[in-house]
């Protein structure tokens, strides 16, 4: 009994004690996007962990007791924010016992907190409109600006955390930001035949992608945020498809197909499976590869269905 | 251009004057100025969307403009056009932080039931489970959650029941927990649920049947095992989730059937006395430990033990202990849709030794009896908003206690000897907010001669409000 108390309080002491000056900055990321652009500012000067799985949806991630484990060993956290992760991420921080990613702490970064967000509701919202984000589209990593704007608040995160390695932060910063610009100007030019294509989506998750290269969402297959389609909404969505040409169906590769693939077949519209995240296509290893991958796949999308 | 820069100009102003007015108005709550607020915003936001209409027909362009440079496209105007509306919504979020950061988030659940039974007295006994024929209020729970200052988040459920119409209300939780501790440690203190196993600490919307399992309502009674008390855990700095909690509780009243209870109350036939408690040693002690792991990304593992120790009132030195293991497994892939498909396999087991008496009046002489039981239970999520469960229960209640107990009551005996249960179950769940459920029970119990009882519930969760997510 007496070693059993010992090797317990020998634990407590190493649990408690302070990292070596050496030591990486422990950042925990919500989703593997958000991770992506974390190591691509932290460099070899972090280590990363990115709880949810790029493959997952994630509204519904599990509360896995071993990610309480993860987060007490957190220097830094970083979330979407906007309600993105109300369903599970509010247990674990309160769990995981960590002072430095409480609210208000410098390794507590909020993406959403430096993004434009979209579809912020104007009138009278209650749930009777489905899943609604009371302070907007929460999907908000798929507009490589905003990527870059996330970016900026990482470095300023990171060297409030560790501020020897502040200029190495501030070079990455830089060099991903040159890189999404002049990439940006590449997918838009080879996406610049699709600016003002009509397309669907099964939930709202592509509206910034819509945005930034000039698509033009005109309804999801949900009737609301999170309701599944009904027969009714089905029968209506084909007459506006079909009224409006819509092109190209879009949606996360773990929807269910059965509805895409009817619209499909009523309409002549593509199903394109697109990732929301990063790691949910395997050509999407990190935050440039996601949109290199989601800009070659809608283009052969569109030159498929063209005859 | 100079149309664009002057809109422009006077929507900064706006939001400049509007940031200051609403530094003032902070002070003041009324609901008055609330509604300006709200109107100012209106307002504000249609300025803005003006100018940007009007700024996309200065810049219109042809739908299709494969050479359009980027620059272009995200020029100066457009930047400031954005940070004009960041701060717009910046200023709609201190809108709503001026009435929502010091409230707590406030949810109201509503359990309801419609139960038909094959016997007139059933085997229900849960206060939570549906127990008579017809329609049941099963609970109505009002949870609060907030932050209290930069130490603690506390949580309350108040709760509602009515049973041959009559309403009853009970303060069922009232606890904080300690944001951060340091060394990993969390305090969590006031009246809670005991922690012991995984049932136990959930209230009964959480819960994945309709009624309670047989043995946790043997054990801990029909409201399940609470207290106020506090509890001290620790998360071990394993590389693997390892925490031990330990918790000292007050171990009084219905909320405490093995413990000290109610005078006049019996267990297994021996009456409890007015025992109160009088040192130290008379507290309920939980120590548990809990660890999970996960074998593969798909799929999670959490097992745990449990204790008990406490007094009961039996007799003025007679003593309780519990013992409790459990064990959780989930699967779900990795490319889930909403939380769908899922199978999910939980599984607890309670034995408890109760030094009984002797009970004078009765003239029971003084033993040591010894109860336990386990139940199994299984959910399929096959497809979104749909779950298959079943559930297997087993309770024997017939250890120790040589000598023929005193039961008057066909309740009693219920408590006592052997039963099994048989639960499959269907839910559907329309959204996050709501479910259906339809269970049957097979139940067979040595105090019922074995006969099979039959039992079938429709149940229903109705959630409103802002409800916090809960622990795996």
């Amino acid at each position: 009994m007496r070693v059993l108390i010992k090797t317990f309080f020998l634990m407590g002491l190493l649990a408690a004690s302070p990292l070596p000056a050496y030591a990486k900055l422990n950042v925990v990321a919500t989703t593997p996007d958000l991770g992506s652009i974390v190591r691509e500012i932290g460099g070899d000067r972090v280590e990363v962990t990115s709880l949810a799985k790029g493959t997952e949806d994630p509204h519904f991630v599990d509360a896995k007791p071993s990610f309480i484990r993860i987060l007490n060993q957190a220097d830094a956290l970083i979330e979407g924010g906007a309600d993105l992760e109300v369903g599970w991420l509010p247990p674990l921080i309160l769990n995981a016992r960590n002072s430095k990613i409480q609210l208000g702490q410098p390794g507590r970064i909020v993406a959403a907190e430096v993004i434009r967000l979209l579809e912020i509701p104007t009138g009278p919202i209650d749930r009777s409109l489905g899943d609604v984000h009371p302070f907007g589209n929460p999907h908000l990593t798929l507009d490589p600006l905003n990527g870059k704007l996330i970016a900026g608040r990482v470095k300023e995160r990171l060297c409030m955390l560790s501020t020897p390695d502040c200029p190495v932060f501030t070079a990455n910063a830089k060099q991903f930001e040159e890189k999404i610009d002049s990439r940006l100007a590449l997918w838009q030019k080879q996406m610049a035949p699709l600016r003002g294509t009509k397309v669907v989506t099964y939930h709202k998750s592509y509206s910034y992608l819509a945005e930034r290269f000039g698509l033009q969402v005109v309804n999801t297959i949900e009737p609301k945020p999170g309701i599944p389609p009904s027969a009714s909404h089905v029968r209506d969505l084909v007459a506006q498809m079909k009224a409006e040409g819509v092109a190209l169906i879009l949606l996360e590769p773990n929807r269910e197909r059965k509805t895409p693939a009817f619209l499909s077949q009523e309409t002549g519209a593509r199903v394109v499976l697109i990732p929301s995240m990063v790691g949910g296509a395997k050509e999407a290893g990190d935050y440039l590869a996601l949109f290199e991958h989601i800009v070659k796949t809608m283009l052969e999308a569109m030159k498929e269905r063209q005859p | 251009m100079h149309t664009r820069l002057y809109a422009c100009a006077c929507i900064a102003l706006c939001v400049v004057m509007f940031g200051g007015w609403t530094q003032g108005f902070a002070k003041e709550t009324a609901g008055s100025e609330i509604e300006d607020l709200k109107k100012q915003m209106a307002l504000m936001e249609e300025q803005l969307r003006l100018l940007r209409q009007k700024v996309e027909q200065l810049e219109a362009k042809p739908a299709v403009a494969p050479e359009a440079p980027v620059e272009k496209q995200n020029g100066k105007t457009e930047q400031r056009l954005k940070d004009l509306e960041l701060q717009v919504g910046q200023q709609r979020a201190a809108s709503r932080g001026l009435l929502a950061p010091f409230n707590p988030k406030i949810s109201v659940n509503g359990l309801f039931s419609a139960a038909m039974f094959s016997e007139k007295d059933n085997l229900n006994f849960g206060d939570h489970d549906p127990q008579v024929q017809g329609f049941n209020v099963q609970n109505v729970e009002l949870h609060l959650q907030g932050t209290v200052d930069p130490y603690f988040q506390v949580d309350t459920n108040i709760v509602t029941t009515i049973k041959k119409g009559a309403t009853t209300i009970e303060l069922e939780e009232m606890y904080g927990t300690s944001l951060a501790l340091p060394a990993n440690l969390q305090l969590v203190a006031g009246q809670y649920f005991t922690r012991f196993g995984r049932q136990n600490r959930q209230h009964p919307h959480q819960w994945d049947f309709a009624d309670q399992p047989v043995i946790l309502n043997r054990i801990f009674g029909p409201d399940g095992l609470r207290g106020p008390g506090a509890q001290l855990s620790w998360l071990a700095p394993t590389p693997f989730y390892l925490e031990f909690i330990g918790s000292a509780q007050q171990a009084e009243g219905e909320i405490a059937t093995s413990f000290l209870s109610k005078p006049g109350e019996t267990v297994r036939g021996y009456t409890l006395i007015d025992r109160p408690v009088r040192k130290v040693g008379d507290l309920l002690y939980m120590p548990r430990v809990v660890t999970s792991f996960n074998p593969t990304d798909e799929v999670t593992v959490a097992l745990g033990g449990s204790a008990l120790f406490g007094p009961n009132a039996s007799g003025t030195n007679t003593r309780t202990s519990v013992y409790g293991g459990d064990l959780y497994v989930k699967w779900k892939p990795v490319n889930h849709s909403q939380g769908f498909p899922f199978v999910a396999w939980q599984t607890e087991y309670l034995h408890r030794n109760y030094e009984a008496g002797p009970d004078d009046v009765n003239r029971i002489p003084a033993s040591l009896l010894k109860d336990f039981g386990w139940y199994t239970q299984l959910l399929y999520g096959f497809t979104y908003r749909w779950v298959a469960g079943f559930r297997v229960d087993y309770a024997n209640g017939s250890g120790g206690g040589k000598a023929v107990p005193f039961l008057a009551t066909l309740a009693q005996r219920d408590l006592v000897g052997e039963r099994s249960r048989f639960s499959p179950n269907m839910t559907f769940y329309p959204s996050e907010f709501s479910k259906f459920r339809l269970q049957y029970n097979l139940d067979f119990a040595d105090s019922r001669g074995r006969e099979a009882v039959h039992g079938v519930f429709l149940q229903m969760e109705l959630n409103i409000g802002e409800h916090g997510a809960h622990s795996f």
